[in-house]
């Protein structure tokens, strides 16, 4: 793909972010930054793919690294939020 | 070679991205509401699930067995923090994860420079997009590894304030950024001075560029007081989608570049919120820092006579007439781990028919939602938690407001004193109560250094003390009286 079908994909991407959090309740701030962090974790692709083409050692031990670091991100992150919506869920409804 | 489904058509791929992409997009949708926020987090993660699985049966893997043992010790590492976490270092291992999230863009970064250098063969110069796309993702990855992990330490008490005098530290941060962009430039151009092989041509420049910009990363946040600490953490989050995304733009990764971009500005919105709310610009929290120096003539003069203590008993006795009392939390609360005792005693006045709301500044605590996320964990409904502009109106028709670990927040002189430090910022208006009290260890001022007039009013009375026991004394007493 070309760099300004990208572009215009960044460009898309940050209007609907913008339309979505803004509307999200102060209430839910810390699990959303959590949450968001476990999606930044995403590039854990970019890892997965550098790792496995592994066309050099050095390339292959920063993927490795890459993989492990992005993967304590998303797991962390999803798993933070979890606990912490259960946690708003729970007495929220009366 | 191709994996185990990379025969098919390329389409099938850039869907399956497509995919996950409306799956973190309806993820984000959900958490609009409390009611479907679990959802949404849970949608979310299976588009990340299903990303990655694609990812890994599409292209060839050529050592199945590390990328594998690399995904068991992260997740297991994640899980194990995220599983040990008390709500009280929410704020530091929040930064943590996020550090990670910026190193691997990082090092994805420098591991596809590499890759293709090898695969072009001496000689050849590295495509423009690559190069520029790979300079951008390791300046912004590693500010926000090396950032990270600073928040993460001064948040946890194990960093302290910086070392060399603000000016010093405004060269250095210039001085480091210069060479960033200057690796990043080398990189780009490839000089012929650089030599004919690949390996010197961009390598050097690439770890000169991760290097000045980690040291970067760590000048940035030294400086930053504790307060200012929910803006750096929004911001710092900013910065880990944002490298996410031109990582997207290195590996030509079209999900990579979505949800990137979403976490940008999921971070950037929750970074201007925080900076709107302590009416400062974001120049300001990061370089500016607020005057430390505490007047303390000028705090006697404020204090001296005008102070009101009172007690547990004292308190209650008033609290037995309310009929609607709001609780102000700050910070104070998150170190004491008050918000059982508060959380208790809310839920006691509410038995006894009296109206209980919460008042919560934007800012108070260390994180975006610090203090939501707090009593939420002591089962406050998230109805109870009112925002300032909400619960400012009521204060006039409320009986008591009890302030526990919050101070510079309820300062009446952002809205009186035009030369006050914290002039203009939008602070709960807790004097319009009757009565207002004011949990404190001790008179020493807030964040921003200054004093604090509503100590000093008629209708103020402290409670001095730790928050958990004076609260815990609150709710003893309340329930002796009223049982």
């Amino acid at each position: 793909m070309s760099f300004v079908q990208n572009l215009t994909l960044f460009v898309l991407s940050a209007f609907v972010g913008y339309e979505i959090i803004t509307k999200i309740p102060t209430n839910l701030h810390t699990p959303l930054m959590s949450g968001a962090n476990a999606i930044s974790g995403i590039t854990l692709l970019g890892s997965v793919v550098v790792a496995g083409s592994g066309a050099t050692e050095l390339a292959t031990v920063l993927g490795f690294l890459a993989v492990v670091m992005a993967t304590i991100n998303v797991v962390g992150g999803y798993l933070v939020s979890h606990f912490m919506l259960d946690q708003f869920s729970s007495r929220g409804q009366n | 070679m191709p994996g185990i489904i990379g025969g098919l058509p390329d389409a099938v791929l850039q869907l399956a991205y497509l995919v996950a992409g409306v799956l973190f997009i309806q993820g984000l949708r959900d958490m609009t509401h409390p009611r479907t926020a679990t959802r949404g987090n849970a949608i979310s993660s299976l588009g990340m699930f299903f990303a990655v699985v694609i990812t890994v049966l599409w292209f060839e893997i050529l050592s199945p067995y590390l990328l594998a043992a690399g995904l068991l010790v992260g997740g297991a590492i994640g899980a194990w923090l995220a599983v040990r976490v008390e709500t009280t270092e929410m704020p530091q291992l929040v930064g943590l994860f996020n550090g990670f999230g910026g190193g691997a863009s990082a090092l994805v970064a420098g591991a596809e420079l590499i890759d293709t250098a090898s695969v072009l063969g001496t000689g050849s110069s590295l495509p423009l997009g690559l190069t520029s796309t790979a300079a951008i993702a390791g300046i912004i990855g590693a500010v926000t590894f090396w950032g990270s992990l600073v928040a993460a330490g001064k948040l946890h008490g194990v960093v302290g304030d910086s070392p060399v005098s603000q000016t010093t530290g405004h060269v250095l941060k210039v001085v480091f950024l210069a060479a960033a962009i200057l690796g990043g430039l080398f990189l780009v151009v490839q000089p012929e001075q650089f030599g004919n092989s690949p390996l010197a041509s961009w390598i050097p420049s690439y770890w000169f560029l991760i290097a000045a910009a980690s040291i970067l990363g760590v000048f940035l946040v030294v400086p930053i007081g504790g307060a200012d600490m929910p803006v750096v953490i929004a911001l710092l989050n900013s910065y880990s989608g944002l490298a996410a995304a031109t990582t997207g733009f290195v590996l030509d990764n079209t999900v990579l570049i979505i949800a990137g971009t979403l976490v940008g500005a999921s971070g950037l919105i929750l970074t201007l919120i925080m900076c709107e709310s302590m009416n400062r610009s974001l120049t300001n929290v990061l370089f500016g820092g607020l005057g430390t120096d505490a007047d303390t003539s000028d705090m006697a003069d404020i204090y001296e006579g005008n102070i009101t203590e009172t007690s547990p008993e004292e308190v209650v006795m008033l609290l037995e007439t309310a009929r609607r009392v709001v609780l102000v939390p700050g910070y104070g609360m998150a170190v004491g781990q008050a918000q059982h005792a508060v959380a208790e005693l809310a839920e006691l006045l509410e038995a006894n028919d009296v109206e209980v709301e919460f008042g919560i500044h934007p800012v108070a605590g260390r994180m975006p939602g610090h203090m939501n996320a707090l009593l939420a964990e002591a089962d406050v409904p998230y109805d109870k938690m009112r925002e300032l502009e909400e619960v400012n109106p009521t204060f006039s028709r409320t009986d008591v407001v009890i302030v526990t670990g919050a101070n510079d927040v309820v300062n009446p002189s952002a809205n009186t004193d035009e030369s006050s430090p914290i002039a203009g910022m939008p602070v709960l208006n807790v004097t319009e109560a009757q009565s207002v009290i004011v949990n404190k260890r001790s008179l020493s001022p807030g964040f921003s250094g200054i004093p604090n007039p509503l100590f000093a009013k008629d209708n103020t009375s402290m409670l001095f003390g730790d928050a958990k026991e004076s609260m815990q004394a609150l709710v003893n007493e309340y329930k002796e009286r009223t049982s």
